[in-house]
């Protein structure tokens, strides 16, 4: 059976502020999801009600037609990795492993040593004496090795350096394609990461501004390079991001699908066509709101 | 294959150039197997979902065939197909934009064929 998880109307207020607001989508087969927002945007308080963490004040997520809330048939198949306090944690890593093998049915313990060996993360070490970035990867290795049909990764990367987020996203793509599930991965480090997604979402002041495949996304904007008269021409009546002048030469971020006769012209006007990045469209998508 | 991806043009497309560069430099034989999707999704670090975007262009192409259960192998005639788009290509990419920048220049197409045959004789053109 193909997976299905199905945001219906999710809303959630917090003391009288709206954290996130009709939240509506469904993702259907094992893929990995990008949920990209601005600080504050609403991603982690949305991924707990996703992972059944908390309840929503409206609406309700389903994972194959089932209310997740208080529902343990469904949660066990839900894993939710997100930074939390360890201050108090006098356990040893080994035994976080020890607990997580015990309560996650898919835990592949060869494999979670393994992770912990190329993070280098010691596991006769205790879990309050990690450094942030180990905690974090320790978080992540769980996650990993858990194999849960939904993996919801929150920021997960939070102190890890350059290096071992790498390693990160090496093992996100590599167990995917051993062991297809859904993965959801929010994050702000868009230009690192993008690659890693096959749909994307973007959450915005708690509102979701979009969910569509990352090619569409992307088929959203283009920029034109070269002479700056033949730039303004075609640019004329179209939305422009972004515009960058160096002597005679112009180049634009359009905002608008491509359309061919444009297409044509502009080579015909010896201009460079190019894509936009995930992230400079996800900037400009969440910042419009602020001007309109 | 290329080492890194551009982000000038969707990767999916840079994923169909990678392989059908193989197929014309003759790196990559007809009736051999092109790259898996794992491989290429661990080599580039990229989704397997935009690999097999590339990839199932290509077949729609007639470039690659699918084997089930063994992978994607390189059509016969492959190469003779790609070369004959690429000189296409090279027409009007290279050759109309030549022309164009000759004309801004206020160079005839005589003017042009000179150079060339001076440079062919520098020996600087391959």
């Amino acid at each position: 059976m193909t997976i299905q998880v199905k945001a219906e109307a999710i809303s959630l207020r917090k003391k009288n502020k709206q954290i996130v607001q009709n939240i509506n989508f469904t993702i259907e087969g094992n893929k990995i999801v990008g949920l990209l927002g601005r600080n504050g945007a609403g991603k982690t308080s949305l991924l707990s009600i996703l992972a059944a963490f908390r309840p929503a004040t409206n609406g309700r997520f389903l994972l194959n037609g089932e209310d997740v809330f208080e529902n343990p048939r469904a949660m066990e198949q839900i894993i939710f990795v997100r930074e939390r306090n360890v201050e108090y944690e006098t356990d040893k890593v080994s035994r976080w492993m020890d607990a997580a093998q015990q309560s996650r049915p898919n835990f592949d313990r060869a494999y979670a040593d393994e992770l912990a060996k190329r993070f280098r993360l010691p596991q006769d070490s205790q879990v309050a004496k990690l450094s942030r970035g180990m905690q974090s990867a320790l978080h992540v290795i769980i996650g990993l090795a858990s194999r849960a049909p939904v993996t919801l990764f929150d920021e997960a990367y939070l102190g890890m350096d350059a290096p071992a987020r790498e390693i990160f996203y090496e093992e996100v793509l590599r167990d995917f394609v051993e062991h297809p599930r859904l993965i959801i991965l929010s994050t702000h480090l868009i230009s690192e990461m993008d690659g890693l997604f096959e749909e994307v979402a973007i959450l915005h002041e708690g509102e979701l501004l979009l969910h569509e495949g990352k090619e569409e996304v992307l088929e959203r904007g283009y920029r034109l390079t070269g002479d700056a008269e033949a730039v303004d021409q075609l640019a004329e009546n179209k939305r422009v991001l972004k515009t960058e002048s160096l002597g005679g030469t112009k180049s634009v971020m359009v905002y608008g699908e491509l359309v061919e006769k444009d297409e044509r012209l502009a080579r015909s006007h010896g201009l460079e066509i190019g894509t936009l990045s995930l992230q400079e469209l996800f900037i400009h998508l969440t910042e419009v709101d602020d001007h309109e | 294959m290329r080492p890194t991806l551009d982000d000038k043009r969707p990767i999916f497309q840079q994923i169909r150039e990678m392989i059908e560069d193989e197929i014309v430099d003759g790196r990559l034989l007809e009736e051999s197997q092109a790259p898996s999707t794992n491989q290429l999704v661990a080599y580039y670090k990229i989704n397997p979902a935009t690999v097999l975007k590339g990839l199932n262009e290509l077949v729609d192409a007639g470039i690659l065939y699918k084997k089930r259960g063994v992978g994607m192998f390189v059509a016969k005639g492959a190469k003779a197909t790609l070369l004959n788009e690429r000189k296409q290509v090279f027409q009007e990419d290279y050759v109309a934009r030549m022309l164009q920048e000759a004309n801004r220049l206020g160079l005839s197409v005589e003017d042009v064929q000179q150079m060339i045959d001076s440079m062919k004789k520098r020996g600087d053109a391959k």
